[in-house]
């Protein structure tokens, strides 16, 4: 059998079939590249805890609830990541999506405007804020801590504003936006039929992947492995429709969130600008140099945070049926910058995944849930919350000497 | 122009360049005459003149403040020249900027490399040149092109799918060097390529250079390091004090002739002997040297 062209290198350590795959993941793991293991290891560990205190804790409604409030804060945490990649930071993704789902129930309800309308307005009103912060960033220079702490009081203050003095805004009960937010589940022969399509995209390109890189002579992941992970995700994902189906089902909220995470991941990972992002983040100047055009990818992040954390807000409204002076307050907002870093996003840019939204939210929320049922203070939760963001970052601080070490940079 | 024997001529990056008039089918040449550049008060560079022929690594030495970087700058487009003219094979041109040297086919490689620490080989070869295909990265033809890339530099990476982080500076030079051949250029300027690297990196990276110009490229090297320079270049020109000091054959050169040439001392000690100065213009003109006696 000849070699591929990419592994005929002598010095090259030889990987086969699905061992060889294993031995793959094994070495980068020792290598300190950890990636979302640390994150999964955490969440069995909750899982465990909080079943050993209260059973519900797993039961389908308990679940369902999990993923379906994780999703709002978890659009926003898209953002932040994002942001993170650049190695910059949004300090005031909670205020703005406050208030883009302010700007919304007003339009909505007190100007008797149509829904698209009051929502296209709402998460309008992120696209215009990260244009500014682009602009702040870009010609001005400001660093984007200063800017985006500005905006997380300036906001939270117009969002007091124009909510007026009665304070909380109901939206109509028989909105659309409340139905699909909160009402809206995918179950039964629907959501297995999704689950089928979801896992024949997957092989379908992987085995796309494969033959193109088999006719230009490069090496490529056996199908074994392939049919493994493919098998894997149709049992997980069928699995999890099943038990989610006991009770409501996938809420169309967490469907959509996951869409937005699957999408971001793809544009990050398969196309320029997400290369351009990456190659922004880990080193400017090079970037520079190399003509991409860092100012663009600046100006299309920056409004790309904002408008999720506004798409954010509008949906949160949607599943909360209400928008309040507290809405998007500092919880959102930590809880959101917290989930993007738990999930494995490095804070000094260059390095991380749009998964790690994902993943990080649904941390924070089934710790959220978990304390919840077993009945504990909310000030224990922000000191849980805060103990697990630390130690996320403990874990990112040593991985990354071990990568220094193992040359994984 | 004489051209070295080529063993990799077919190879070369520039064949589809015929279109040229080139008839060796190879790189560029290169030609400077009265070039000057000035900041403010500073005459940073004066009457500098400069040829590279295809096929031909001429060094470019000098004290720090000598004006070498200058000089890179204004061949890379960086800077422009208050006077004097440049030529590519024979046609005048005004490099506008970075982008529009590398579109008259001239890449430099900086001494700080502009590599990504955070990227892949291949996403570090192709940054801002990306291939597509419907809209997204077209990952296999960037993997085969840098694996072409690489095998005809004869370079030791052991894959391209690993970051940059984890390679060696020697690696690293590599993929910087293969970097600056993306984009099919005729000349190649190099600054201080083999600065900070141990005695095997430098070796590697030396013999990346005669591979360069075994296959047609004129390549322009700056380097502090007289051994480096006479173990690689078919030229060397010394500059001093933002002028032409002196252009020596390689073979026919001492590190004490170079190391008197930079510093001025030969002309001085001539001088007080009361002999004729070397160097300047008297003893210049030797562009077409045979390449190849060093590879």
């Amino acid at each position: 059998m000849t070699v591929a062209a990419d592994l005929a290198d002598e010095r090259l350590v030889q990987s086969k079939g699905l061992g060889g795959a294993l031995d793959l993941v094994w070495r980068r793991l020792r290598g300190g590249d950890l990636g979302s293991l640390p994150v999964v290891i955490g969440l069995i560990v909750i899982c465990a805890v909080f079943y050993s205190l209260d059973p519900r804790f797993l039961s389908s409604f308990s679940l369902v609830n999990i993923l379906a409030y994780a999703a709002p804060i978890g659009i926003i945490s898209l953002g932040i990541v994002l942001v993170l990649l650049l190695g910059e930071i949004d300090l005031s993704v909670g205020s703005v999506s406050g208030m883009g789902a302010a700007v919304m129930a007003v339009l909505v309800v007190k100007e008797s405007q149509s829904l698209v309308l009051g929502m296209a307005a709402g998460v309008g009103v992120g696209v215009v804020v990260g244009l500014v912060y682009a602009l702040l960033y870009t010609k001005l220079g400001i660093p984007s801590f200063v800017f985006s702490l500005a905006g997380l009081l300036g906001f939270q203050g117009v969002l007091l504003y124009i909510l007026g003095s009665d304070g909380t805004i109901n939206l109509p009960p028989n909105s659309g936006l409340i139905e699909f937010a909160r009402f809206s589940y995918l179950t039964g022969t629907a959501a297995y039929v999704a689950v089928a399509l979801v896992v024949a995209l997957y092989v379908a390109g992987g085995l796309w992947k494969v033959r193109q890189r088999k006719r230009a002579d490069l090496s490529a992941p056996s199908l074994v492995t392939l049919g493994v992970k493919a098998g894997l995700l149709a049992l997980g994902l069928g699995w999890l429709t099943w038990y989610l189906g006991v009770d409501r089902g996938w809420s169309y909220l967490f469907l959509l969130f996951a869409a937005l995470v699957v999408g971001m991941d793809l544009m990050l990972r398969r196309t320029r600008w997400g290369r351009h992002v990456f190659a922004v983040g880990g080193n400017e100047e090079a970037a520079r140099r190399s003509g991409v055009k860092v100012g663009r990818i600046y100006v299309s992040v920056f409004v790309l945070t904002s408008t999720l954390a506004a798409l954010g807000g509008v949906l949160a409204a949607g599943q909360q049926t209400s928008v309040s002076q507290a809405t998007g307050t500092t919880d959102t907002n930590l809880m959101a910058i917290a989930a993007a870093v738990i999930g494995g996003t490095s804070l000094f840019g260059g390095r991380g995944s749009a998964y790690s939204a994902m993943l990080g939210i649904i941390v924070l929320q089934a710790i959220q849930s978990g304390l919840n049922i077993v009945g504990v203070d909310s000030s224990v939760r922000f000191m849980v919350t805060g103990a697990v963001l630390l130690l996320a970052v403990a874990i990112d601080s040593i991985a990354r000497r071990a990568r220094s070490s193992s040359g994984r940079g | 122009m004489t051209s070295p024997d080529l063993t990799k001529t077919q190879a070369s990056p520039a064949s589809d360049r015929a279109g040229r008039g080139d008839p060796a089918g190879s790189g560029l040449a290169l030609s400077l005459s009265g070039v000057g550049k000035r900041f403010g008060a500073v005459q940073a560079l004066s009457d500098i003149s400069m040829e590279v022929a295809a096929g031909e690594v001429v060094a470019l030495v000098g004290d720090n403040g000598a004006g070498k970087s200058t000089l890179v700058k204004i061949i890379a487009g960086v800077y422009q020249p208050d006077a004097g003219e440049i030529r590519l094979d024979g046609k005048p041109v005004s490099i506008a900027g970075p982008r529009g040297a590398q579109n008259l086919g001239i890449a430099t490689v900086f001494q700080d490399l502009a590599l990504c620490d955070n990227l892949d080989v291949v996403a570090n070869l192709f940054l801002g040149r990306e291939r597509r295909q419907l809209g997204v990265l077209d990952e296999v033809s960037m993997e085969q092109e840098a694996w072409r890339l690489l095998r005809r530099l004869s370079a030791k990476i052991p894959s391209v799918r690993i970051p940059i982080a984890a390679l060696s500076g020697g690696q690293r030079q590599t993929v910087a060097i293969a970097r600056s051949l993306v984009g099919d250029p005729g000349i190649v300027i190099l600054d201080e390529p083999t600065a900070a690297l141990g005695v095997a990196q430098t070796a590697e990276v030396l013999a990346l250079v005669r591979r360069l110009r075994e296959t047609g490229l004129g390549v322009i090297l700056v380097s502090h390091n007289m051994s480096d320079v006479l173990a690689v270049a078919d030229r060397i020109e010394v500059l001093r004090l933002g002028r032409n000091a002196a252009s020596f054959r390689a073979a026919d050169v001492s590190v004490e002739q170079l190391v008197a040439a930079i510093t001025g001392a030969s002309e001085r000690d001539r001088a007080e002997r009361g002999e004729a100065p070397i160097g300047g213009t008297q003893q210049t003109k030797t562009v077409d040297a045979p390449a190849g006696e060093t590879s």
